[in-house]
């Protein structure tokens, strides 16, 4: 961990805290009002807000993630210098692109 | 008379506790079992003191697995059903029985560029320092570590990260950076801010839960965080 990496974690950090609530409100909002999904992809399909939403939080968290990924690599395996570059890349890409997959399709039509 | 039964670490990393008896006395330190044991029993027993007062920081030990210096820890404190055990200091090299290699610990305090860099030289007149000053406050606070090395071995990151500087390297340069009389604060923010810096740390607080001297080493770390961070936003740092 250096000060880019520490200042990349808190920026993500911070971005993440009110987009998980709102989340999370989303949740609840839909299982309480037993929307189906269906209900879920009328609401999404085309929408531009809830696409940037989303990937915002997921660009956010894969961000997040691999950072921390990356220190307790550092702190619990032999792992340094470029292994360690490269598992944190390799952990950020595969959970933004799954995350992505995933916006992509509640969100294209 | 009433007897210790001490466990005292002997040799080096592959070593073992060794047990000694030792008679209990009133206002007996840790360091007063040791010495005892080395001058009536064991001549061979490696350890390692000097002022005996709390004062030069070379007596810190794991005493019933805390770290904690010797010279100022009375038996009765610490003694647990008339057993104490003694080891040498985690997170160091053994040398030999409770004597550790404090090298590592000293090449990370340089390392944290922990060496004043004065502005002015002796022939200046000495500079007035205004001791109400934030700056003046923040270094007071944490000035007075005497490099015991209690916090380096109580240190969860330390153990974790061979390349972590450790709280006593950071807790000096926190107290450089706040000294107005210093000129190696670029030199120091980029050393810290480096990785095994202070972002390394986890913020468990074991530093300040055992200093000695009831520093907060967590507290200056996190100085040091939020003024790279500044820096760094400011394009001050690499």
């Amino acid at each position: 961990m250096n000060v880019r990496l520490y200042v990349l974690q808190r920026a993500s950090a911070a971005v993440m805290a009110p987009l998980l609530l709102i989340h999370l409100g989303v949740i609840f909002y839909a299982s309480r009002r037993g929307l189906s999904a269906s209900d879920i992809l009328a609401r999404t399909r085309g929408s531009l807000f809830w696409g940037a939403f989303y990937a915002t939080l997921v660009v956010a968290a894969a961000t997040h993630a691999a950072i921390g990924v990356r220190v307790v690599a550092s702190e619990w395996t032999r792992w340094h210098g470029g292994m360690l570059e490269a598992l944190m890349w390799a952990c950020g890409l595969l959970l933004a692109a799954l995350g992505l997959t995933a916006v992509a399709a509640v969100v294209l039509v | 008379m009433a007897e210790i039964a001490v466990s005292l670490w002997r040799g080096k990393a592959d070593g073992n506790y060794q047990v000694y008896r030792v008679p209990q006395r009133d206002n007996q330190t840790v360091l007063d079992v040791v010495t005892w044991v080395q001058r009536n029993v064991d001549p061979t027993l490696a350890y390692r003191f000097a002022c005996r007062v709390g004062m030069c920081g070379s007596c810190a030990m794991t005493v019933n697995g805390r770290p904690r210096w010797t010279c100022r820890t009375h038996t009765a404190k610490v003694v647990n059903n008339g057993k104490l055990e003694i080891g040498p200091l985690a997170n160091l090299p053994i040398i030999k029985d409770l004597a550790c290699d404090l090298r590592p610990f000293f090449e990370k305090w340089q390392k944290a560029k922990g060496v004043f860099s004065p502005r002015l030289t002796r022939q200046d007149t000495i500079e007035r320092i205004v001791p109400t000053t934030a700056a003046r406050l923040a270094a007071d606070a944490a000035v007075e570590c005497i490099n015991c090395a209690v916090c380096y071995a109580a240190c969860d990151t330390v153990r974790w990260n061979a390349d972590y500087l450790g709280p006593a390297a950071l807790n000096r340069a926190w107290t450089l950076l706040n000294d107005v009389r210093d000129t190696g604060n670029r030199q120091r923010l980029a050393a810290v801010a480096a990785t095994g810096g202070c972002h390394a740390c986890h913020s468990h607080q074991s530093c300040q839960q055992h200093c000695p001297n009831a520093l907060n080493p967590t507290a200056s770390i996190a100085g040091l965080k939020r003024h790279t961070m500044q820096a760094y936003l400011r394009g001050e740092l690499e």
